[in-house]
């Protein structure tokens, strides 16, 4: 059973009070973008064997989004993080970097 | 008594010229054969040859869509030096662990042209490759549990019927009829009808993937296990080669059909695609007997069900909805799975579940497969299947074949770009069928 703890109420919270929502800091493409960008932003994604960057809600709890950094290969949590970030902060990545020292960092 | 052996020595080909041993094929007179002497005969179903250093087309996954399209490529367009490079076992990921349903009742023009040719393909297969695959078209049943299904299914029956899929909807009585032992009156979701696909059923999974495995090496191609790529070689822009723990191999083509790892295996040639790859679980229970002979698939409460020729009764339900890469799933999904066929199947509740395990699947954005072209010359690419691959894998071979050997998609293939989803060109059956499938 994953176990994600919500920063917004700092509870650790079993998967089954979680809502997956996907890879975490994609660029929002608006109008006036092209076909290329659409596609990437709707359809392409990291899908990475290793360390992602995921978007979460507390769904059954306090009902907050939030992100959490995780290994597709281990389902090693790393950390979880504020959802009000463009992309992981430096504790984040010091603790991703700690456990995998050959990580190259996010993409 | 006769001097029996215990342990006769298997007959290795291991290390025999490559292509100059044609194997035996199997018949009733190989089995009576075989009985009269302690079985002590048999050789091994296909060769392990070590790899060459270059092949006109090297087929990443042997899986059942590697070996079909393998196969394809041998029987119909007579492309013979060809390797197949499996990193586990032949057939060890989702070909092996999927609950074997094969149905066509698909609601697209493209999805049901595929998914029909693959179903006819599976009827005449055990002749083609001379492998008994126990294909058991046994008829599959997709319950309308509500009144959107109803409407659905019905919707569905109409464009089958223009597709030349033969399909019907049909009445909770005959819902009843073909499957005794449901419960149609309830409790949440009373049956309202069925989408009945008589000519479905069911394969063993196994021996899809050892049947092509063993054509495929009878016609001189290689079947190359435990070989794990670590890197696709180009040059110019069009493939060169790959890296193996076995070596460089070179290459003309190169067909990347390895599912979950499709994402991997991209990032090594330098493309992205457009999936995710999550866990999809399955379960067996303990083996009862005989009290179901068709295949039921319960949508809205999200389970299906059949019953093995040994038994069990062989369960599926949904996917994880985040990525996972670990063949194992979450166990509250087999819960929830669980509890959505004892409400179908009442009978079930005090059966004892044998075994779990669960496989990567890689879903699109539209729940249908590519079969493409890449942005790497003379690269192909066959993935997507997501929930639903096995039922497609003889068609599936036989479309990326084509493909690779004109280096061109054909007919069946040209509609699963993976640049439709640029295009907006979607094959939307995540609508059409509301349900991973």
């Amino acid at each position: 059973m994953l176990i994600l703890t919500c920063p917004c109420c700092n509870i650790a919270a079993d998967e089954t009070e979680l809502l997956p929502g996907g890879q975490a800091h994609i660029t929002r493409h608006g109008p006036g973008s092209d076909d290329a960008d659409f596609e990437t932003y709707l359809f392409m994604r990291e899908n990475p064997k290793g360390v992602h960057f995921e978007r979460w809600r507390h769904s059954m709890g306090c009902g907050k989004w939030f992100h959490a950094a995780r290994c597709t290969a281990t389902l090693e949590v790393f950390a979880t993080y504020s959802a009000q970030t463009f992309g992981p902060p430096q504790h984040v990545i010091d603790a991703i970097k700690s456990r995998r020292p050959d990580w190259q960092g996010p993409v | 008594m006769g001097a029996r052996r215990d342990n006769p020595p298997i007959t290795s080909t291991v290390c025999q010229p490559r292509g100059a041993v044609p194997l035996k094929r199997y018949s009733v007179f190989a089995v009576a054969r075989e009985a009269l002497r302690f079985h002590t005969g048999w050789e091994r179903a296909w060769h392990s040859p070590a790899p060459k250093k270059k092949y006109d087309v090297v087929i990443v996954g042997a899986g059942g869509h590697g070996l079909a399209t393998a196969y394809w490529l041998g029987k119909n367009h007579g492309i013979r030096n060809v390797a197949v490079i499996e990193k586990g076992w032949l057939g060890g990921g989702n070909t092996g662990r999927n609950t074997t349903i094969i149905r066509s009742n698909y609601l697209q023009d493209a999805s049901a042209a595929i998914y029909e040719k693959s179903r006819s393909l599976y009827e005449t297969m055990s002749q083609d490759v001379n492998y008994n695959i126990m294909f058991s078209p046994r008829g599959v049943i997709m319950l309308a549990q509500t009144q959107h299904e109803v409407r659905g299914f019905q919707r569905t029956v109409h464009a089958n019927a223009l597709q030349g899929v033969k399909t019907e909807f049909i009445s909770p009585q005959r819902v009843k009829e073909l499957c005794p032992i449901m419960n149609i009156d309830g409790p949440r979701y009373p049956v309202l009808g069925g989408l009945w696909q008589a000519r479905g059923g069911t394969a063993r999974h196994d021996a899809v993937a050892w049947g092509y495995a063993r054509a495929c090496s009878d016609m001189g191609m290689d079947i190359i296990q435990q070989c794990e790529v670590t890197g696709v070689r180009q040059s110019g822009g069009k493939v060169a080669g790959i890296s193996t723990t076995k070596g460089e191999i070179d290459c003309d083509k190169l067909g990347i059909v390895v599912a979950g790892h499709s994402g991997v295996l991209a990032e090594m040639a330098g493309f992205r695609l457009p999936l995710e790859s999550v866990a999809l679980q399955a379960l067996v229970s303990e083996p009862i007997k005989p009290c179901m002979d068709i295949v039921v698939m319960a949508n809205t409460v999200h389970g299906y069900m059949s019953q093995s020729d040994k038994g069990e009764m062989v369960i599926g339900g949904g996917a994880d909805g985040y990525n996972n890469y670990t063949q194992r799933g979450s166990f509250h999904h087999i819960e929830e799975t669980v509890r959505a066929l004892i409400e179908t199947f009442p009978m079930i509740s005090r059966l004892k579940m044998l075994r779990q395990w669960g496989g990567i699947v890689d879903m699109t954005g539209d729940r249908s497969p590519i079969i493409s072209k890449t942005p790497l010359e003379n690269c192909f690419i066959n993935c997507g299947w997501g929930t639903g691959g096995f039922k497609a894998i003889p068609g599936s071979g036989w479309a990326t074949a084509e493909m690779i050997a004109r280096g061109e998609p054909g007919p069946l293939a040209e509609e699963f770009s993976m640049y439709r989803f640029r295009e907006g060109r979607f094959i939307d059956e995540s609508v059409a069928a509301g349900v991973a499938h």
